[in-house]
């Protein structure tokens, strides 16, 4: 996951940065040595991971979970320690995926 | 009146804090920030002092912000929202601008409870419409864990250190929440991140309040408290259930205690932080035992002034409604 650099020369004037959110591009994802894992046929869809989750990194369409933004999580295990179901596990990241 | 939020309908909503944030793993004020911009159901217009927030979240060329966004020194927070609260204003008089926009300070405990006080207070006195989020992380957590005038007794901070002269810092913590309810302004709250609907339906509340208000939210910090990163919401849990941090609200002079635990004793809060760690050895069993006086006494304070405001704005209903009987 590496992120590329903008030249001097492509930089807005001033500076400025012109997009809100940029911020998304850059991947924290590559911060984790654990990720969480959602059993997702034992999960309630609560939202507690939601709205106890520092990155905004559990994906929701239509008021269900569908899933975890790897790219971005940084693995802290907030959502597995608040899950009320416990359905929701930290597996130690591996080399080879 | 608030209506009761339910979560599902919120989440997978528009996320004005996004990811790819560089705030440490496990750091409890992305989870605040996102609760507090999702509580606001206007377009809202944020100022952020000098702290984490601002540095994390605002590494060049990135912005993890949606919402406009401005940063300030550490000590003018409080000046800089009051200005946009005032031209906003001013263009409104002028027939400019029509919608309905909503105006959030974020800052540190350094930002508040130091360097920043005296413009808060100012900003205060003034009566700007705007909400003030503190998010108490009790140290300069940003320049490398040093004491702040909100780092409790006894902690360990980098310039707090654990020796023979001192043991952890000497001095107690001090009572933001109370010195800015002592401004009389209409809403003061004290909340935490892992209560979310007592930190939503608070802010809903204070956005609601056309003058000044003012939340306190504690913020757990794994790298400053020398905590577990996931432990981070169970410790706002703790905080609040031995009455270290509890949750009330002042407005209009009337204090309300939102949640009445069954008191833990302190050393369950103590023991998962490091910073911490030597005050559960023998010989400083004493300052565990002045901490815990220290909450019993606060608490039994802030539940009398709780008794003694309600008694006196029902009193007051009372001869309201009995020297003007038609307005009913």
């Amino acid at each position: 996951m590496t992120v590329e650099r903008k030249k001097w020369r492509d930089l807005p004037i001033g500076g400025v940065i012109i997009t809100g959110g940029n911020a998304q591009v850059y991947l924290t994802g590559n911060w984790r040595t654990k990720k969480p894992v959602i059993d997702m046929k034992r999960c309630t869809n609560c939202m507690i991971c939601w709205v106890y989750c520092p990155e905004g990194v559990i994906l929701v369409k239509d008021g269900k979970i569908t899933g975890i933004d790897l790219e971005h999580c940084k693995g802290c295990g907030i959502c597995a320690v608040e899950c009320p179901t416990k359905v929701i596990e930290m597996v130690k990241e591996s080399k080879d995926e | 009146m608030i209506k009761k939020m339910k979560l599902r309908d919120i989440a997978g909503s528009t996320e004005h804090l996004t990811c790819g944030h560089r705030l440490c793993t496990g750091c409890a004020e992305p989870v605040i920030v996102r609760q507090v911009l999702h509580a606001a159901e206007n377009p809202v217009v944020v100022a952020n002092a000098t702290g984490c927030l601002e540095v994390a979240t605002t590494i060049y060329p990135y912005t993890a912000w949606k919402v406009p966004w401005i940063h300030s020194a550490f000590e003018n927070t409080a000046a800089t929202i009051s200005g946009v609260e005032s031209a906003y204003r001013a263009l409104k008089r002028k027939g400019k601008i029509d919608k309905k926009i909503n105006f959030i300070a974020f800052a540190g405990d350094g930002g508040t409870y130091d360097i920043g006080l005296q413009s808060l207070s100012g900003a205060l006195e003034r009566g700007h419409a705007f909400l003030y989020v503190c998010l108490d992380n009790e140290a300069y957590m940003n320049t490398g864990i040093q004491r702040s005038s909100s780092t409790p007794r006894g902690s360990w901070t980098t310039t707090t250190p654990v020796g023979e002269k001192i043991v952890g810092k000497p001095e107690y913590k001090k009572d933001i929440t109370e010195i800015i309810a002592a401004h009389g302004i209409p809403y003061v709250a004290q909340t935490a991140p892992s209560h979310w609907m007592d930190l939503m339906t608070k802010v809903k509340k204070a956005l609601k309040v056309e003058g000044p208000t003012f939340i306190n939210v504690s913020s757990p910090c794994p790298r400053g408290w020398r905590s577990e990163p996931e432990e981070s919401m169970r410790l706002s849990r703790l905080a609040v259930e031995t009455c270290y941090w509890p949750l009330y609200e002042v407005e209009n002079g009337v204090w309300k205690i939102n949640l009445k635990p069954k008191k833990k004793p302190i050393e369950e809060y103590l023991a998962p932080q490091k910073r911490f760690a030597h005050l559960l050895k023998p010989q400083n069993k004493h300052i565990v035992e002045d901490l815990q006086r220290r909450v019993d006494e606060r608490w039994e304070t802030l539940q009398w002034k709780a008794e003694v405001s309600q008694q006196r704005s029902q009193q007051k209903q009372q001869q309201q409604t009995s020297a003007n009987p038609t307005s009913q």
